[in-house]
C-alpha cells in the first residue's frame, strides 16, 4: 500500500537503512547496515572490491530487494512505495543504460519520456549544456567515446531533477575534462541541497567533497567519520585492517 | 491509464527506432525463418491432398524458431549496456515494462511472419490471404511473445541464454502451437469458421491466461 504524503513534507533523513542485509544464496554480501543520511549530504562510500558497495547501491536505487532490514528513502518506504522512491533518485553505475543504436537525444528523450519530465525538449538542452553535449546529441550513442558515454549517462541521471543522487564509481572512464565537469556538477548539486551518496575508489577526490564516509568491508560498515582529511582517514582504514 | 499506455508505447518507440537503424534482429531473423521453409521445402514434396496437413506444421516450426532468435535478441539488446536495470529505475510499473517489450517483439514477429507467408504462399502453392489465418497468425503470435518474453529475460541473466530460452519456452508453448497447427490446417482446408472455434479458443484462452501471469511473474524475474 503506497504511503500518503504531504506535498511540501520533506524527512530529515534522505535516507535510513536499519539492519539491512543481502544474501545471493549461501553468501552474504551486506551483513546488517545500519546507515542515516541527511538531506543534503554528501556520502561517500570506500571499501575494497566485493566489500558491498554495488549491492548497497543496488538496494538504495531500488534494482535489488533486500533479504531483511529496512529502507527508507526520501521518508518513503522501499518495499511500499519503490515507483515514488524511483522519482527521486537518479542512479549512475558502471553500465551507462543507455542503448548503443539509438542517439545521445533520443537517449534522454527515451528517459524523460519515461520519468515524465515536463518540457521534455529544454530539459535535454539544459543537461546537455551541462555536462558538454550539446554537440554530440544527434551522434548514436555506440559511436561516442567511453568518456562522453557517462557523460551522457550522468545527463540521464539528473534528467528528471532527482532530490538524491545515488553514484556508483561515476568517474570511471571519465577523462580530465569531463571529471571537472562532474565536479562542477556534484557542486552545484550540493549548493540545490541535494543529497549525493557515491562509491569512489579515489580518496584524495573523495575526501575532498565528501560531508561523511564510511568503508564497507565483508559486508559491513568497518570505518565512519566526518570530514576526515586523508591522513585521519588513512590511519582509520588501517586500523580496521581494510586492504585497498 | 494514460500514463501507463504512454510508458508502454514509449518503450516499444524505443524498441522499434532501435530495430529501424539496424535492422539486426528482423533480418536474421527473417533469413532463419526462409531457411527453414526452404529445407522443408526440399526435404518434403507432399502430394496435394496432405499438403495442407504438413505445410501447416512447417509453417508454426518456422515461426516458432524465427521468434524465438527474435526474442532472444530482443531482450539481449537490453542486457548490453544495462538497458533493463535502466528501465527498472523509471517510475513505472514492472508490468509496464512487459507489456512493452511483448509489444516491441510482437510487432517484430508480425512484420517477419508476413514476409514469411509471401514465401510460404509460392513455395508450398497454398494461398494466405484468408481471414481465418491471418487471425491465426495474429492471435498464436501474441501469445508466443507472451511467453517469450517472459523467459527470454530470464534465459539472458543465465551462463546457458542461448539454450535456455527453447528449453522453458517450448515446453509451455505446446498446446499454443498444437492449436494454432490444427487451425491453420483446417484453414488451408477449407474449412468454415465454425471448425476453427474450438483452436482458437484454445488459443485466445492461452493468451489471455499467459498474458497475465507473465506480468505478475515479470517482477520477480527481472529483479536480484
Amino acid at each position: 500500500m503506497k504511503e500518503p504524503l504531504p506535498a511540501n513534507f520533506k524527512p530529515t533523513w534522505a535516507i535510513e537503512a536499519e539492519e539491512l542485509t543481502k544474501s545471493f544464496g549461501h553468501r552474504l554480501a551486506l551483513r546488517g547496515i545500519n546507515l542515516k543520511v541527511a538531506r543534503g549530504e554528501f556520502f561517500i562510500i570506500f571499501g575494497p572490491n566485493g566489500a558491498g558497495k554495488t549491492t548497497l547501491i543496488k538496494i538504495l536505487a531500488t534494482l535489488s530487494k533486500p533479504s531483511s532490514g529496512s529502507v527508507r528513502i526520501a521518508g518513503l518506504d522501499l518495499k511500499k512505495s519503490p515507483a515514488e522512491i524511483r522519482h527521486q533518485i537518479g542512479v549512475v553505475c558502471h553500465q551507462t543504460y543507455l542503448y548503443d543504436n539509438l542517439t545521445a537525444y533520443e537517449n534522454l528523450r527515451f528517459y524523460g519520456r519515461m520519468y515524465d519530465v515536463t518540457n521534455v525538449e529544454k530539459r535535454i538542452q539544459q543537461v546537455a549544456n551541462y555536462m558538454g553535449l550539446v554537440f554530440v546529441l544527434k551522434e548514436r550513442m555506440g559511436t561516442l567515446s567511453r568518456g562522453m558515454q557517462q557523460r551522457l549517462s550522468i545527463a540521464r541521471a539528473i534528467i528528471h531533477n532527482p532530490e538524491i543522487l545515488l553514484l556508483d564509481e561515476p568517474e570511471t572512464g571519465l577523462d580530465q575534462n569531463a571529471l571537472l565537469l562532474f565536479e562542477d556538477l556534484l557542486t552545484s548539486f550540493r549548493r540545490s541541497n541535494k543529497t549525493l551518496v557515491m562509491t569512489t575508489h579515489n580518496p584524495e577526490r573523495g575526501l575532498k567533497m565528501a560531508d561523511r564516509v564510511i568503508i564497507l568491508a565483508q559486508g559491513k560498515v568497518v570505518y565512519e567519520e566526518t570530514k576526515p582529511d586523508v591522513a585521519t582517514f588513512k590511519r582509520g582504514y588501517l586500523c580496521e585492517g581494510v586492504r585497498y | 491509464m494514460k500514463g501507463y499506455l504512454g510508458k508502454i508505447s514509449t518503450i516499444v518507440w524505443k524498441d522499434l527506432l532501435s530495430e529501424l537503424r539496424t535492422k539486426n534482429i528482423i533480418v536474421s531473423v527473417l533469413v532463419f525463418a526462409l531457411l527453414i521453409l526452404v529445407i522443408f521445402n526440399f526435404t518434403f514434396e507432399p502430394k496435394p491432398e496432405i499438403m495442407a496437413s504438413i505445410s501447416a506444421g512447417i509453417l508454426w516450426v518456422a515461426f516458432t524458431f524465427a521468434g524465438m532468435l527474435g526474442l532472444n535478441r530482443s531482450m539481449l539488446i537490453e542486457t548490453e549496456k544495462g538497458g533493463i536495470e535502466g528501465l527498472m529505475l523509471c517510475p513505472v510499473d514492472r508490468d509496464a515494462i512487459y507489456f512493452g517489450k511483448v509489444l516491441s517483439s510482437y510487432t517484430f514477429m508480425l512484420i517477419v511472419e508476413i514476409i514469411v507467408l509471401l514465401a510460404f504462399s509460392i513455395l508450398f502453392n497454398l494461398p494466405i490471404l484468408i481471414p481465418g489465418l491471418l487471425l491465426i497468425v495474429f492471435l498464436a503470435t501474441l501469445g508466443l511473445a507472451a511467453v517469450g518474453t517472459l523467459f527470454s529475460v530470464i534465459a539472458v541473466n543465465t551462463r546457458t541464454q542461448e539454450i535456455m530460452l527453447p528449453v522453458l519456452f517450448l515446453p509451455i508453448a505446446v498446446p499454443l502451437l498444437l492449436a494454432a497447427i490444427k487451425a491453420t490446417e483446417l484453414v488451408l482446408l477449407g474449412e468454415s469458421w465454425g471448425a476453427l472455434l474450438s483452436c482458437l479458443g484454445i488459443i485466445g484462452a492461452f493468451d489471455a491466461i499467459f498474458l497475465t501471469v507473465s506480468a505478475f511473474v515479470f517482477e520477480y524475474a527481472i529483479e536480484q
